[in-house]
Parts: C-alpha cells; structure tokens; sequence
C-alpha cells in the first residue's frame, strides 16, 4: 500500500458525506431524474399511449411550436400564474394578520396553533371535497344557509359559473395553505427580539411605524421559508382542482396541470402532455430557485441574528 | 376614551376576530364529518333540515361493507393500501433521510449548498408533470397498479423535505456531544447512535409523521399510477363516489373522515416539532 493510513483516513472522512447521501440520490435519480431525462425526450416524440410504436417517431420541436400556438394552453397558462399571484398574496396577507392576532392572545395561544395547523396537514383531495359539498348549488351547506336565513332565494351556482368557479377554487386554496405562512411568521413573532421594539417606542415610534420598519424585515425571512415551502407543492392545487369541477365549466377553470393530465391521459398525446409538462417544470423551479434566493438575501441581511 | 377602556375594547375585538377565524377554520371539516353521521336523504332534503334527527354510523357500516346497505366501492381494501404505501414508504424515506440529514448537519464538503438546492428543486416538480414519464417506465417494468410501485414514487418524493428537517434537528443537537463521546472512546457510529440519535429522536419523528401524511394525502401520481384495488389508495378511492351517477354525499363524507382521522391525530403529535424544524433549518441555513 503506497497511501499512508492517515492519507487514506482522511479520503474516507472527505468521501463521508458523499456515500451518506448516495441512497436519496439513487432513489432521487432512479424516480425523479432518468424519468425527467425521458420525460425531455418523448416531449421531441409524437408518442401517443395507444399507439407504442410511436416513442420512436421524433418530431424535432413540433409538440413546442404546437403549445406556443396553442391559445388553449396560453390561457390556461396565464390563468395558473394570476390563480398562484392572488392565492400566494392572500395567504401573505391573511397569514401575516393571523400571526399578528395569535401573538396577541396569552390564553389558549398553544390549542390555536394546533387548530390552525389542521387545514395544512388535509389531503387536498379533501379539501377539494369538502368544498365540493359546501358550495354545491343544490344541496350545499352556503346556499342552503343563504336561503334559511333568507338572504338570497335563487340556487347560486358557485361551481358552475366561470367566475364564481374560480373565486370558489382560489377560496379552497388559501383556506389550505395559509396556515403555511400563518404558523412560520408565528414562529417568526416568537423568536423576535423585543428590545429593538422597546427602543422605537422610548424613540416616539408609532405602533404603525415600529410594525413597518422592525417587525416586518424582520418577518420577511419567516415570509420566504413559508414561500419556500409552499412553492415546492403549488401544483397540489391540480388535486383541489380535479375533484371541485375537473376544469371544468367548459375549460374556464382549467389550469395547466389539469391541462397536462387531459393531454396525456384523456387524450393519450403524450409527447405534447410531456412538452406541457417541461413548462410547468420550470414555472414550479423558478418560483422555488426566487424564494429560496430571497430567503438565503433574507438571512444573510439579518446575518444570523435569529 | 380613557386607557383602560380601550384596552378592554381591543381585548375584546381580538376575542371576536379569532373566534371568526377559528370558525372558518373549523367549519368546513366539522360539516364534513357531521355529513359522515347523517343519512343521504336528510343530507340532501330540501329545505335543509339543521338539525339532524338521525345520527348514527350507518354510513361507515356501509363503506366498510357492514349492514343492510353496502357500496360498491371497495373501502377496506383502499385501506389497507394506503397503509402499507404509507407506513413502508414512509419508513424507507425515514432512513435514507436520516443518512442525508446527518451528512448536511454534521459535515462540510464541496457544492453542499448546491446539493442541497437540487434535492429541494426535485421536490417542486408537479405530480401530475412527473406522473407522464414515471406512468410510461412503470408501464414497462410493470409496476404500474402496484403497492411496490406506489412506495418507491412515495419514498422518492418523502426524501428531500425529510432530509431538510433532519438535518434542522441534527443541528440542534451541539456538535460538541457527539465530539466528547468521541473522546471518551466511542466511534463515530456509536457517538451517533447513543448521542445525538437520542437527542434528535423526536424530532426525526415528525419528520416521519410529515413524510407519512404526504404519502398518506397524495393524490396526483397515485390516481394515475394505480387502477385496482391492488394499489388503489383512499384519496383515489374517494373520487370513485364522483364517478356514480349520483353523488353518495353522506357515504364520501364518510370515506373523508377516515382520511381526515390519521391526519388529525398526527398533526396534533407533530406540531410543536415541525415549527421547530421547518424554521430552524430554514433561518439558520
């Protein structure tokens, strides 16, 4: 043996972390990247499930020029981005002001975070049922009340009509994922520091002040972690989606995951779901690669001060 | 308006707000599982009739394949599916995190961040996106509508979010422990398993509790990967009722609250841990 022990000791400490990491990287690799590497290939095929033969059948760039001519595609495309910019900024918002009430409250405080945790851990699927049920026009428990209390007497098609199917849908949504933000800026309220917010007030800060400059930075990287997070798992809004009214009425509810499942499955043209499927890919990897670039700001800003 | 009645008035407005909250919060699920104890034909009367007049487990009864009346669809065996996919893939996921964790927690080496970074980006690719490729392969190695199909998917999408907890929770443990164990004479090995093993044990078991409900809720690969009762799962299984001609309100509201059960108790273990890991890992990078 020409290496020396303590030489071969120290390759074996280098390489430590490496061969720790090999199994998530054989599973990751084995269901997530070879299947992406063959995903990016059928997606230059015109494969179609009833048809086999045709995985070999290269088509060069056509399923692309077909999507960006597609106006359905545009459509449901713009219309995930504005269903992921209202449901993300409500969250925000109705995350950030339930923080603020919970903080508030000393006596209880400990069962509301459970509770409010209870809507986060629902199977989506579940979420879309319940809402489902609530806002069906016929026998919904909302339209139901609307006419007890005698309120409204007409059957309100919440799910049916094109608008009132998506303020239905984005309503699942943040009803879902806003607990998300609410329980990291929570956190955020805890671990803050309180002689900064002392100091303001002695200085002749306004509560609105003390708010604006000391407690919101210092809640951003809080924000940015739950953004993180609810970045990796936006397209679950397909199962809310799919159960509530299938894209439906008509295609007006239709977001570009339900999009790709009718493509590729309903359709079978699986070269051009694949395609589809590329573009949601790096939609969900930018969202996520842009938070996690504002936390790693965020942290670095606050430089480890909490 | 002198202080003291101001401050009574804000105290007060804090109790409605948080009350309005909790109800919206709260209701949804609640009317669900109420549905679950009420018959069809009050569910669907006309006027709605408030206060149910029968409250009974006739609708689990039927689900379950008890009783006079009995479903078509095949609940116990959804069930048991779940479970097993669940429980396995959740265990797999747990010790393969556990390895990554430790090594992002304990040990410095090149394109650690960058690393880190991918393993989170393959989390973000949509179900549905990765179900096209995964449904054509499992087609040609035949593990589609199978439980051993559904558990190697479920594993590979538990292990990025269970190695960022546990490498949070690794962290929390001071490297100095494991440092002085190792001192006095254990291996590196054993100064893991009886030092910080021990310290981050709860920890690393919300981080399986997580991991579980994520197999547990999954809907978008597993309604497109399964067809049978050989692999069919319950949240798959709950659209079955959309499919009939009539909607069964009462007996999927039944089915919903089997899925809700496991969900309510488990986040009521795990909550305190998982803050504590999502921030930690999060803000301390």
């Amino acid at each position: 043996m020409a290496r020396t022990p303590r030489s071969s000791y120290k390759t074996r400490l280098a390489l430590t972390p490496y061969l720790l990491l090999a199994p998530a990287f054989l599973v990751l690799i084995f269901v997530i990247a070879l299947p992406l590497v063959f995903s990016l290939y059928t997606s230059f095929t015109g494969y179609r499930l009833v048809r086999p033969d045709s995985l070999w059948n290269w088509v060069g760039l056509r399923n692309y020029e077909r999507i960006f001519t597609d106006w359905d595609f545009w459509v449901a495309f713009g219309r995930t981005i504005l269903f992921l910019a209202i449901a993300l900024n409500l969250e925000f918002i109705f995350g950030l002001g339930i923080a603020l009430l919970i903080n508030r409250i000393t006596w209880g405080q400990r069962t509301l975070r459970t509770i409010m945790m209870f809507p986060m851990m629902f199977s989506p699927i579940l979420v879309g049922y319940q809402f489902k049920f609530i806002f069906n026009d016929n026998i919904g428990v909302l339209n139901n009340a609307l006419q007890s209390l005698g309120i409204s007497d007409a059957a309100t098609p919440w799910l049916v009509d094109r608008n009132l199917a998506m303020f239905s849908i984005i309503f699942a949504e943040v009803w879902m994922s806003t607990s998300v933000f609410a329980i990291l800026l929570l956190a955020g309220l805890f671990a803050m520091p309180r002689d900064p917010i002392e100091a303001a007030k002695v200085d002749g800060c306004s509560p609105l002040q003390v708010f604006r400059h000391i407690t919101l930075p210092f809640l951003m990287p809080f924000a940015f972690i739950a953004m993180t997070i609810r970045s990796l798992d936006v397209a679950r809004a397909y199962d809310i989606v799919d159960v509530m009214t299938g894209g439906g009425p008509a295609g007006r509810t239709e977001l570009l995951w339900t999009l790709i499942a009718r493509v590729g499955y309903d359709n079978s043209r699986m070269g051009q779901a694949n395609a589809m499927a590329y573009v949601s890919i790096i939609l969900s990897v930018a969202f996520t690669y842009y938070f996690f670039t504002k936390l790693v700001a965020a942290r670095r800003y606050m430089g480890g001060a909490a | 308006m002198n202080a003291s009645l101001r401050k009574r008035l804000v105290a007060i407005a804090t109790w409605i707000a948080t009350f309005l909250l909790m109800m919206i919060i709260c209701l949804p699920g609640l009317w669900v599982v109420l549905t679950g104890f009420r018959p069809n034909r009050e569910v669907l009367s006309k006027p709605a009739i408030w206060i149910p007049e029968q409250f009974n487990l006739n609708n689990f009864a039927k689900i379950f394949g008890f009783g006079a009346e009995q479903v078509a669809i095949p609940v116990p065996a959804y069930f048991t599916n779940s479970l097993v996919i669940a429980l396995t893939s959740t265990a797999i996921a747990l010790i393969i995190g556990m390895s990554g964790g430790y090594a992002f927690a304990r040990f410095r080496f090149p394109f650690k961040n960058s690393i880190f970074l991918g393993l989170m980006l393959s989390r973000t690719v949509p179900g549905i996106a990765l179900s096209l490729p995964v449904f054509m392969i499992w087609s040609r190695l035949g593990l589609i509508d199978t439980k051993m199909g559904m558990i190697i998917v479920y594993t590979a999408l538990n292990i990025p979010f269970t190695i960022w907890l546990i490498d949070g929770f690794f962290r929390q443990v001071p490297k100095e422990m494991s440092e002085a164990a190792q001192v006095d004479g254990c291996t590196r090995w054993q100064a893991f398993w009886r030092v910080e093993f021990p310290l981050a044990k709860s920890g690393i078991a919300s981080a399986g509790i997580f991991a579980f409900l994520t197999s547990w809720n999954e809907y978008a690969l597993a309604s497109q990967l399964t067809r049978s009762t050989d692999s069919k799962t319950l949240p798959v299984g709950l659209m079955d009722f959309t499919a009939q001609f009539t909607i069964d309100w009462a007996g999927m509201s039944a089915m919903a609250v089997i899925i809700i059960i496991p969900a309510l108790i488990l986040t009521f273990l795990v909550q305190k841990h998982l803050i504590a890991g999502l921030t930690f890992g999060g803000v301390k990078g």
